[in-house]
């Protein structure tokens, strides 16, 4: 046994680019996506053949036969075939709170070394049969004659063959996540102005990012893409203003620019001990400081689905005795412009701040020049586990890059979840 | 009584409904009514107010108190008053108006000084008057137009009157608009009538209007009770609003004394019995009743805290054929013996029968501010009683206690019941809520008078009448 927990380290990230939904990766599986995404790791830090503790991922969207999905990937990949993984669901939560789990298990000195992240298909996404003809097909399996198999097949109608997608609604409103996020966004006030603003700004960035050649190291090539499909450069302002809203009625200000599209991709992120990277002569990007995870009962319409960041940060800064504002960068995942500037909002309000977090006072606003510095979700596009590994990864080299500081990255996830967490160098 | 009557149930039925639509029939709904354990707001609040406004923090605390889902406008000050008030008030601007509904609607107009201003009245109610909930509400706070600075601002306050009443006759589905005009310094005065107004206890008050003067301090009280330990006369109480008024008083916590005439002792003594009050059957008219009445108080109690005058009569007839009894009774009954009876319990000042901080509410009618045919005897002596509630309101305030009166409209009783029908569907049906009150109503109106936490609410007569076209 350790005595306390040890310091954790961000070795280093890789991701595939992000394609939008139904374009070069619509004939891959988040199977063969995750393991191109994690192959790609361990050739860049030299992971061929080696055992490490653990791999943990998952997707939001999952074929039921993927049932061991990242200890598939793991047995398909050049790691060690006695690398143990498994599998983890918490909606777009998923990529951060694996990175969380494997970090926690280092700090304890249950493993040295392991890696995390996430992969989503909205292409190759899983449609399951209506609940009817799903009755029918498990009676005829139960029946033990030919004649007691054959005999449900008579209840068969021409509608049980309409296919169940999966359903993008939050199962107990019944309202979409953009619908749900509209009703926030005008609670908050929040203008069609601002979150084209900062829809425009995660563009420029992330262009920049790549024009400078800061994704290369965290991104590999594959099936045709090099760069985040999403991602438009030359997108305008002007351009943004003209698109029509999609959520919120014809007087809404969400719109498919302002909002992540549905898309696919893969990431992962190697986290180890001080001690092993050490020793294999890796570099240490970064330290995993800590997370925290809220969720808020959104269902009764007094919170909005995707405030729990909003209660995730300030637990997050009282346990570390931390400001909002003694950070040098943030990355919130920009899952819709409106989410992102709610936020930010909240945190200003002094009723929401005293009332809803039990401050005594606001946690005031951040310098939003230290913002997804290096482009944000809308810019990249939000395959949804595959977020939390591309926003670690990046965070953990800006700080590294900047010789230092600390950040804070802040998830929200369907159900009314959010997963925060600090990242130091 | 019926909770409805009988075309507010055919109007409410599916078929009810589209023949109601096609004819343009007017469509009552039936109207929530307070029952205890109820919840002051069940639904959303929302609080806005024009900048410059003293009462967010006031209604703030409210509506933390009575434990509302509030909401606020996003401006600095609305939400530092929440803060301040320990109200979890959720964000609000009026893009989030599509898709809300809200149980009540509170507008502080205090920091409106010139009529400019009062478009801000315009940009808070005109998104969401439409998204106000069944039996929903909706009040504003102005400054008592006598109490403001300026011409400007006298003007501009008094224009609340004009819009909170069109604002009512917009409101459908049983919901309300009131005006409370609250002086400045009266700010802490505010919780009983806010209670009162928001809940469905004013479920057949409309288009009112209320002023809060600044009074002694407001007791801690039971919201539940607030009448716990004190003793209440009712004149009248045998049968009808009397006796639904015996029964709010005692379901408040009062020990009520019912008064009638010794002809209706035994109706009386079934009321009182049931609510485990007492019967004084005398006739009020009487030379000796005044000081009979004092005495019983000061034997029996050791004084009475809650006096409603609601003993009352009516003898109608056209003016040209009205005879001398007609005439004398009515203003015997309802004035002259109600004045009498005010004075010997008032009499003796520190001595008085009626007890420090007590309560005087009486009974006028909508006949005495609209006047009303064949009843000018009647009219005459309801329009006497407001009247009474002016003169003695000073009197009463030197000493801690007030005086107020309820205005009844078209209340069902079996009164109402024997007025012919072209006659009586005319009287139910002239109002925004489209139907008849209930004696509850006048009740409620009256308990909320009585409460010891009304201490900055005299001199006001409220009318109980679903804002009636009659006299508005």
């Amino acid at each position: 046994m350790t005595a306390g927990p040890r310091s954790v380290a961000v070795i280093g990230g890789n991701r595939i680019p992000f394609a939008r939904s139904n374009s070069n990766y619509s004939k891959a599986s988040n199977q063969d996506m995750f393991t191109a995404a994690l192959d790609g790791l361990v050739s860049r830090f030299g992971l061929e053949g080696e055992r490490l503790g653990e791999v943990v991922g998952g997707a939001v969207l999952k074929h039921s036969r993927d049932f061991n999905l990242i200890r598939e990937c793991v047995l398909g990949s050049r790691l060690a075939a006695d690398t143990p993984a498994y599998d983890l669901q918490q909606a777009c939560g998923t990529g951060l709170q694996a990175i969380n789990l494997v970090a926690a298990k280092i700090a304890l000195g249950q493993i040295d070394a392991g890696i995390a992240g996430g992969v989503d298909t909205t292409s190759d996404a899983p449609i399951a049969v209506g609940e009817e003809l799903r009755n029918i097909l498990l009676d005829a399996n139960r029946g033990k004659s030919t004649q007691d198999k054959l005999k449900p097949f008579l209840r068969l109608r021409p509608q049980h063959f309409a296919p169940a997608p999966p359903r993008n609604e939050e199962p107990r409103t019944g309202l979409s996540m953009g619908a749900h996020q509209a009703r926030t966004g005008a609670e908050w006030g929040i203008t069609r102005e601002a979150q084209d603003e900062l829809t425009y700004q995660s563009h420029q960035r992330l262009a920049a990012a790549y024009e400078r050649g800061f994704q290369d190291d965290l991104v590999s090539p594959y099936l045709g893409l090099s760069r985040d499909q999403n991602l438009r450069p030359d997108t305008s302002l002007e351009k943004l203003a003209k698109l029509r809203p999609v959520f919120g009625g014809k007087d809404g200000t969400m719109t498919a620019g302002n909002s992540t599209p549905l898309s696919d991709g893969a990431s992962t992120v190697l986290l180890a001990s001080e001690e092993w990277a050490r020793e294999r002569d890796l570099p240490v990007l970064a330290r995993f400081v800590d997370a925290e995870t809220a969720a808020v009962d959104y269902v009764n319409g007094r919170e909005g689905l995707l405030m729990a960041p909003a209660y995730a940060v300030p637990r997050l800064l009282a346990r570390h005795g931390l400001r909002l504002q003694e950070f040098d960068f943030y990355e919130i995942h920009e899952a819709f412009a409106s989410q992102v500037l709610s936020t930010l909002k909240a945190w200003e309000d002094p009723a929401f701040c005293t009332q809803r977090l039990g401050l005594d006072a606001p946690l005031g606003s951040i310098d939003r020049s230290k913002l997804n510095v290096n482009g944000g979700s809308l810019a990249a596009g939000h395959p949804f586990a595959a977020t939390g590994g591309r926003i670690v990864a990046n965070l953990a080299k800006t700080l590294h890059e900047n010789g230092g500081g600390r950040g804070l990255i802040s998830v929200c996830a369907a159900g009314g979840i959010g997963v925060v967490a600090i990242l130091e160098a | 009584m019926a909770q409805a009557d009988r075309y507010t149930e055919l109007i409410n039925t599916p078929i009810g409904r589209i023949v109601q639509k096609q004819i343009g029939l007017p469509a009552p709904v039936p109207l929530k009514r307070w029952t205890p354990g109820d919840r002051v707001v069940d639904g959303r609040v929302l609080i806005g107010g024009a900048p410059g406004g003293r009462l967010a923090t006031t209604l703030a605390k409210v509506a933390a108190s009575i434990g509302a889902e509030a909401s606020t406008p996003l401006r600095e000050d609305l939400r530092a008053a929440a803060a301040a008030a320990g109200l979890d008030a959720g964000p609000w601007t009026p893009a989030a108006a599509a898709t809300q509904r809200y149980a009540a609607l509170v507008f502080d107009a205090t920091g409106i000084t010139e009529p400019g201003q009062l478009s801000e009245l315009r940009e808070f109610f005109s998104p969401t008057i439409r998204r106000v909930a069944k039996s929903g509400r909706l009040v504003v706070l102005g400054t008592t137009p006598t109490a403001t600075r300026s011409a400007s601002e006298r003007i501009a306050q008094r224009s609340l009157e004009g819009f909170t009443r069109a604002a009512g006759k917009e409101l459908k589905a049983g919901a309300t608009a009131q005006l409370v005009y609250v002086e400045p310094g009266a700010e802490d005065q505010l919780d009983s009538t806010l209670r009162f107004l928001l809940s469905s206890r004013s479920a057949y008050v409309d288009g009112q209007v209320i002023r809060v003067g600044s009074g002694s301090d407001v007791p801690e009280i039971d919201w539940e009770r607030p009448l716990a330990g004190k003793v209440a006369l009712v004149t009248g109480a045998s049968r009808g609003i009397g006796a639904a008024i015996a029964a709010t008083l005692a379901r408040d916590g009062a020990h009520v004394v019912g008064l009638d005439i010794p002809a209706l002792e035994g109706d009386l003594k079934a009321v009182t019995g049931s609510l485990g009050g007492s019967a004084l059957a005398l006739d009020i008219t009487a030379a000796e009743a005044p000081r009979e009445i004092a005495a019983y108080l000061k034997k029996e109690h050791g004084g009475v805290d809650v006096v409603v005058h609601n003993a009352g009569i009516t003898r109608d007839k056209t003016l040209g054929r009205m005879d001398e009894a007609r005439w004398d009774s009515v203003i015997e009954v309802n004035l002259a013996a109600v004045q009498r009876v005010t004075d010997a319990l008032i009499a003796g000042r520190s001595r008085a029968v009626l007890n420090q901080g007590g309560r005087i509410v009486c009974v006028a009618s909508i006949a005495g501010i609209a006047g009303n045919f064949g009843q000018t005897n009647y009219a005459t002596s309801k329009a006497g009683v407001i009247g009474l509630v002016d003169a003695y309101a000073d009197t009463l305030a030197a000493r801690g206690a007030t005086i107020n009166a309820v205005a009844p409209g078209f209340i069902e009783t079996q009164m109402t019941a024997k007025i012919p029908f072209a006659t009586r569907e005319a009287g139910r049906r002239m109002n925004s809520l489209s139907q008849g009150g209930l004696p509850v109503d006048v009740a409620e109106a009256i308990a909320y008078f009585a409460s010891p936490a009304s201490t900055g609410v005299n001199g006001n007569t409220v009318r109980v009448c679903g804002q009636s076209l009659l006299g508005a």
